[in-house]
């Protein structure tokens, strides 16, 4: 039996690599990937705590995760899609026009 | 013992992974290294009784979200990824603030407590079948959150599309 610990470092040592990714690429393609991977961490522990307090809950909230990744995944292409249409680039600190 | 030594093959092949993901030039490569990733992800599902997840996982990421990346990647055809720098110029910071995250998470895991187990065990998953279960809570309890994510899917498509399509020449 592996302690629930384990899964919790591994999802935090992930999630951890997602922040990273997120705030050093300049490309906005593998930002995003960045997202889908703290997503992923989030969903390695809410499995692991749903499989060692012997509860459904947190598959079924995985599942949700799963949709809104979707959806989330969809969305946010088109809107690189539509950035590439205007701006050829996908370098996140070539767009500042907003100054942010 | 197989199943610890199961685990740190899974562990240390995801942590690999996604720290190529977000180290990789060529974002071809990056997307590649990310579905081998999320085959591992499977694998660790299948360890914790949720193989309903870890087909789920196969078919939608690595199925669909992934294939979508990486049309995205190709239709973008980003050939001068491999010369320009890839990291943002301040990226010790994004470091740093990351490292920090982990360390306040593994201590707060320190003052972790289990609450009282539920009443979903092995052996009724084993008797029952996954799917089964999941269903069941699925189409009783959670039949509200599960009707507003197909609202939320159709809003994905609707801005998906009219996001990303051309404007009409009459509309300019």
């Amino acid at each position: 039996m592996i302690p629930l610990q384990w899964y919790l470092w591994l999802s935090a040592a992930m999630f951890a690599i997602g922040i990273a990714g997120f705030l050093i690429r300049r490309n906005i393609i593998i930002m995003f990937m960045s997202i889908e991977l703290m997503l992923n961490a989030a969903n390695i522990s809410l499995v692991s705590f749903g499989h060692h307090l012997q509860d459904m809950r947190g598959q079924i909230l995985v599942f949700f995760i799963i949709a809104v990744a979707a959806a989330e995944a969809a969305i946010g292409l088109a809107i690189i899609i539509a950035l590439f249409r205007n701006r050829t680039t996908t370098y996140i600190d070539e767009v500042n026009e907003m100054k942010g | 013992m197989i199943a610890q030594l199961t685990f740190a093959y899974l562990a240390g092949a995801i942590i690999l992974l996604s720290l190529l993901v977000i180290s990789t030039k060529s974002p071809v490569h990056s997307v590649l290294f990310m579905l081998l990733m999320f085959f591992h992800i499977a694998g660790l599902y299948l360890t914790l009784n949720a193989e309903f997840l870890a087909a789920i996982q196969v078919m939608v990421y690595a199925g669909a979200i992934l294939v979508l990346f990486l049309f995205v990647v190709l239709l973008l055809n980003l050939k001068e990824e491999v010369v320009v720098k890839r990291f943002v110029v301040r990226w010790p910071y994004g470091i740093a603030s990351a490292f920090a995250f982990f360390l306040f998470a593994i201590l707060a895991l320190q003052s972790f407590v289990a609450g009282p187990k539920g009443t979903i065990t092995p052996e009724l998953i084993k008797a029952e079948t996954n799917t089964k279960v999941i269903g069941r809570i699925l189409y009783t309890e959670y039949l509200f959150p599960f009707e507003i994510v197909s609202v939320i899917l159709l809003i994905a498509i609707i801005g998906a599309v009219s996001l990303a399509k051309k404007r009409l020449r009459s509309e300019q």
